[in-house]
């Protein structure tokens, strides 16, 4: 959200746009006639962007178009009477119906309800039964939805009292008798959170699904009804009781998949079908008709409603991206600001180069966890490979298997969150409590087509289907 | 006398009279849509103007209606939103990227679009913003996959003259052009995306034009204006015009998307003939005691009825288990044969809606009782009157198809008979070619404008404004006034004033002085002739045009020869580009100076001794043979009328040497 602090009367004017609108004694949302040194104008004044420059003025016309007039080009404002904009979604009573399943759906931000804000020039978020009853009406034929606004952040701005405060609210509201937790989240970091809650909310009898949108619900083309659909779809309707990210499967409106939180990542930034589970298969796919798993050992909806609930997180911990020439200088300074944790996403197999050794064991001496993961994403660390990989572990670094590297600096701030015991540490990071480490990476785990391979575009030629 | 409502309310088209038009207070207005001459589209930098109907890859996408800034939502959204469309587009990889199908947000807005427009925005002496703010314009109907279409105004309030008067520029757009449609068929509608994105003007006028022959010229004034910058696309598709027509009482229906200017004057007549049945036709049911608040209307599956038919439409879907609805209009008896347009009649109206909302699409897609006898039996209309309880003065409509979809169908009969009541509902209607039209959407208002806001606004410095002053051609009016003082013919200085060789002509009449008439001929008609041969002569720069000219002037080359060495130089040179210093070193190597007296008697004596006429039958043959040699290599450097005359007087005054030698042979 904008940090810009303003007052609210000036709307986003200041300096010769305030001054113009001050001079012809004319306020936002007035309907005025402008006379400027190229013509006359007609519309009505709308708040500006705190983002653009403070020279020019912006004037709705009947055409519905805006345009900006410069603040020194105007000679003459006429007000004609005022017009404000009362943006509502068509609000309509969520139904109720005793046989439905009950759903919580938590608002954290994002776009995946959204409305326009006048001062940032950006969209926020609007959200509450009614208006998404009004927007996506298809909701009430899975469940009876009630929601909770918990904040309103954009996804970046998501980070460790978030995670705790959802995780609390999530256990509360399954001991409550929720029978589907479902998450509206910006994407941004949708795949960090989704980390953090399968790590805070352990053995939840109901599933917890993130969702959110790529286009936000002011576009008709946006994926956030469809997303939101299929979200709801799976909470209420679902057996799979675990922290799932449900999203866009193809770029098409066909159907979502749903991703385990541990193993699912962004991988477009504007992509709709941007979140991929990575080194394995997805738990499913839905669509508003169906739920189709494509493997069955995922964790079953109980009916009980126990749940381990376990918000612990350090703040001392980072992600170091490794690129070669890498100077040692870097991790040292890490070392000697107070970090406890370090995860490294190394090249390849999960390498640095020779200088930083001498990094990594003063980090063994001043009691640092480190960690290694790999840039490549896809693929399990490998250190025993090379002598150098061996060198590393001698100098105190945990080869992290295929945990991703967000899941793995996510996981190492909870555990460091609970204990600082290095043996105790390790146990946490390498015992895998949602698949963050796998066992096995199937075949169809990796895929990265290659567009112009005469098979794909045989492929992408019928993907609408 | 002949009932008034089994006739159109007007006379036909051919004998319509501008007091006739007067007097129904016809007022027309126009949207122009022009593709501007860009490298790449409007806000991605794929390119521009190719266009291919191979595609590499189909991606599915649905609308959802959205609410606009002010909080509304805009009737054209909610109607598309009971269509339940899979629109289906077809994206080539030469032609579209990630931007176009909307999985990347826009790239930087094309500065030369802006340009351009800008221009235009000059010449149409517009009251410019300063800055522009880019608005999203709301499309369900799928022809631009983010559900919207970026748009801006540069400026409003500017004018044209036109005749003797002017007419008003409401505004001027720059947008993004939308899809192709490939089909649309039931629920499903499929686009091409290769035009997608390329930029586009639109320019708005007021209804200020009175005829539809008026209408016409208007708009083609304002495509050749923009024509007359050299900075926008041609070819099908390239401009298209939306017109607005309404009479008094009606209301400003949109004719979307009328490809050639030609048909325009048609496509008005019927549509002011529309407007008038209706209002007829509402009159006629206020006379029966059908109002807004009175109008009423009940319908119910009637399949049952129905399994038995021999109308095979009908059958043919209750086989497949679709069903059969049929809904009563009260009081509506007689009405739904009224003509509104030539071949058409109002059951039309109720036919599109069906088609257009319920995705009924193939046609008939409805029968009525009004015209009971082409097709159920009488004996299953009686059994429908029964069914449905209806009196003799109320009219039934059947509809057949998918459950929902005659319900849908249901609805919207419904809706369009109560519009019935008040007179002309607002509609974007479509073009067909026999000049009628047909129900589009709902037309759309100011709320489905939205702000983008993955944009910001874009100021219009006045750098950017000088620029675009010094680089505006020369008003068009002014260009044909100047070519046609100089007697240029009339079909010559149209095509020319809007060429980007008008230049070449302005300067050559004002400071070579050389002949508007000539210079019509030689960079109208013969560029064109040479470009029919395949000659490009687009390869001619205008320096080089001048320099070809300049030599004309100072006498390097004969008048004949001017349309020669256009040919020649194209012919001689294949280089993509031919400058002026191309065309100097050409002149060089030629000889051609007028052709000397003492050289014209010698070639022809030579030619003569090399034409004996013991070789040709008649007088006649011989000559025409001589000509051909002399042509071949005096042209360009004497006058072949004049050539002939000699050669004719050498003829008929034969060298007495000549004889005399032959006989001593």
């Amino acid at each position: 959200m904008s940090d810009v602090v303003s007052d609210n009367r000036s709307n986003g004017y200041r300096g010769p746009g305030l001054d113009a609108l001050g001079r012809h004694g004319v306020s936002v949302w007035c309907d005025v006639e402008v006379k400027t040194t190229t013509g006359r104008f007609r519309g009505i004044v709308l708040p500006r962007s705190e983002t653009s420059d403070d020279r020019h003025i912006v004037l709705k016309l009947a055409n519905g178009y805006n345009v900006g007039l410069a603040a020194d080009s105007i000679e003459a404002m006429t007000t004609h009477g005022r017009r404000e904009a009362t943006y509502g979604i068509a609000e309509q009573d969520f139904p109720i119906d005793p046989r439905k399943p009950n759903i919580v759906l938590f608002g954290t931000g994002g776009t995946i309800a959204s409305r326009l804000d006048y001062r940032s020039g950006a969209v926020v978020p609007a959200f509450s039964p009614g208006e998404l009853y009004g927007s996506v009406p298809e909701l009430a034929d899975y469940c009876n939805l009630r929601t909770e606004k918990l904040f309103g952040v954009f996804s970046e701005n998501m980070g460790p009292e978030q995670y705790a405060c959802l995780a609390r609210r999530i256990g509360e509201a399954i001991e409550d008798g929720v029978d589907g937790v479902v998450i509206g989240h910006g994407t941004d970091t949708m795949h960090h959170t989704a980390a953090a809650l399968t790590f805070m909310v352990q053995d939840p009898p109901v599933p917890i699904v993130l969702v959110g949108s790529q286009r936000s619900s002011d576009r008709p083309s946006s994926d956030a009804a469809l997303n939101l659909i299929c979200a709801v779809k799976t909470a209420a309707e679902s057996d799979i009781a675990e922290v799932l990210v449900c999203m866009f499967g193809p770029t098409s409106d066909q159907y979502c998949l749903l991703h385990r939180g541990t193993r699912v990542r962004k991988m477009h930034s504007s992509y709709r079908s941007t979140f991929r589970t990575i080194g394995d298969i997805p738990v499913g796919m839905v669509d508003p008709d169906r739920i189709t798993t494509f493997r069955d050992d995922y964790k079953h909806r109980r009916s009980d409603r126990k749940v381990i609930v376990n918000p612990a997180y350090s703040e001392d911990v980072t992600l170091l991206y490794y690129y070669p020439g890498m100077k040692p200088d870097v991790m040292e300074a890490l070392i000697e600001t107070g970090y406890r944790g370090i995860i490294i996403a190394g090249t390849g197999l999960g390498h640095v180069n020779k200088p930083t050794y001498r990094a990594l064991g003063r980090a063994r001496d001043a009691g640092v966890h480190v960690y290694m993961t790999v840039q490549t994403l896809w693929g399990y660390v490998g250190m025993y490979v090379y002598e150098t990989g061996r060198e590393m572990m001698a100098l105190g670094v945990i080869p992290l298997a295929n945990m991703l590297p967000e899941v793995a600096f996510i996981k190492l701030s909870w555990a460091l969150g609970r204990t600082d015991d290095r043996d105790e540490v390790k146990h946490i990071m390498l015992t895998s409590i949602g698949d963050e480490i796998t066992e096995r990476e199937p075949y169809n785990g990796y895929l990265v087509y290659q567009g112009a391979v005469p098979e794909i575009q045989e492929f992408l030629r019928t993907i609408k289907r | 006398m002949m009932d008034p409502m089994d006739a159109l309310p007007l006379k036909p088209f051919e004998l319509m009279t501008v007091d006739d038009y007067a007097a129904i207070g016809l007022k027309c207005g126009l949207e122009v849509h022009q593709q501007l001459l860009t490298r790449s589209k409007l806000f991605c930098r794929c390119p521009a103007g190719l266009y291919s109907s191979d595609y590499d890859a189909e991606i599915l996408r649905h609308m959802r209606p959205t609410l606009s800034e002010m909080g509304e939502y805009d009737g054209t959204a909610l109607m598309e939103k009971k269509t339940r469309k899979n629109i289906i587009y077809r994206v080539h990889h030469a032609t579209v990227c990630t931007y176009e199908f909307d999985d990347t947000p826009p790239f930087a807005m094309d500065d030369d679009a802006i340009d351009i427009a800008l221009g235009l925005a000059l010449l149409l002496r517009l009251n410019l913003v300063d800055e522009l703010h880019i608005a999203r314009k709301q499309y369900l109907d799928g022809s631009i996959p983010a559900g919207f279409q970026r748009t801006t105004i540069l400026g409003v309030d500017g004018w044209l003259p036109f005749k003797d008067r002017r007419i008003g520029i409401r505004q001027l757009g720059l947008e993004e052009d939308s899809c192709r449609e490939v089909y649309d068929r039931g629920h499903e509608r499929a686009f091409l995306t290769d035009r997608l994105g390329t930029p586009l003007i639109e320019v708005v006028t007021e209804p200020d034009m009175v005829t539809p022959q008026e209408t016409a010229e208007a708009c083609s004034l304002i495509g050749r204006l923009c024509r007359s910058t050299g900075k926008v696309r041609r070819g099908y598709g390239a401009t298209r015009q939306d017109v607005n027509v309404s009479v008094t009482g009606g209301t400003r229906i949109e004719i979307k998307g009328v490809p050639q200017i030609w048909r325009i004057p048609r496509l008005v007549y019927n549509e002011a003939s529309r407007q008038l049945a209706l209002l007829r036709i509402r009159d006629e049911l206020a006379a029966r005691g059908v109002t807004r608040d009175t109008v009423r209307t009940a319908s119910r599956d009637v399949t049952a009825l129905l399994e038995g038919t021999s109308y095979a439409p009908v059958r043919a879907a209750v086989t497949i288990g679709h069903r059969a609805r049929c809904i009563l209009l009260a009081k509506f008896a007689g009405l739904l044969n009224t003509p509104t347009q030539q071949y058409r009649t109002f059951a039309g109206e109720f036919s599109d809606r069906v088609r257009v909302i319920a995705c009924l699409t193939a046609l008939p897609n409805l029968v009525h009782s009004d015209a009971a006898s082409t097709s159920l039996s009488a004996r299953e209309w009686q059994a429908l009157r029964q069914q449905m309880n209806a009196d003799p003065d109320d009219t039934l409509i059947l509809v057949w198809g998918d459950r929902c979809d005659t319900e849908t169908a249901c609805a919207e009969i419904d809706a369009r008979a109560r519009e019935a009541t008040i007179g002309v509902p607002s509609d974007t209607r479509q073009p067909f070619k026999d000049g009628t039209n047909g129900f589009e959407r709902v037309l759309p208002g100011a709320a489905r404008m939205y702000p983008d806001t993955d944009m910001p606004p874009i100021e219009i410095t006045a750098n950017r404004l000088r620029r675009a002053r010094a680089n505006l051609p020369e008003f068009l009016w002014h260009t044909e006034a100047r070519f046609r003082t100089g007697g240029m013919v009339e079909a010559d200085l149209l095509r020319l004033a809007i060429s980007s060789r008008s230049v070449v002509a302005t300067r050559a009449i004002e400071e070579l002085h050389l002949s508007p008439v000539l210079l019509g001929v030689l960079l109208s008609q013969r560029l064109i002739a040479l470009r029919r041969a395949g000659l490009r002569p687009h390869r001619l720069t205008n320096d080089a045009l001048e320099a070809i000219l300049t030599a004309y002037a100072r006498g390097r080359v004969a008048r004949e020869g001017l349309a020669w060495l256009l040919e020649q130089i194209l012919r001689r040179r294949s280089t993509d580009t031919i400058i002026d210093e191309d065309v100097l070193r050409f002149l060089d190597e030629l000889d051609m100076q007028p052709a000397t007296e003492a050289r014209i008697e010698q070639t022809i004596d030579r030619a003569l001794d090399a034409a004996a006429p013991r070789h040709f039958a008649t007088r006649r043959k011989r000559e025409r043979y001589v000509m051909g040699r002399l042509m071949a290599e005096l042209i360009g450097r004497v006058e072949g009328t004049a050539l002939l005359r000699r050669l004719g007087e050498r003829l008929d005054r034969p060298r007495p040497a000549v004889p005399r030698e032959r006989a001593k042979a």
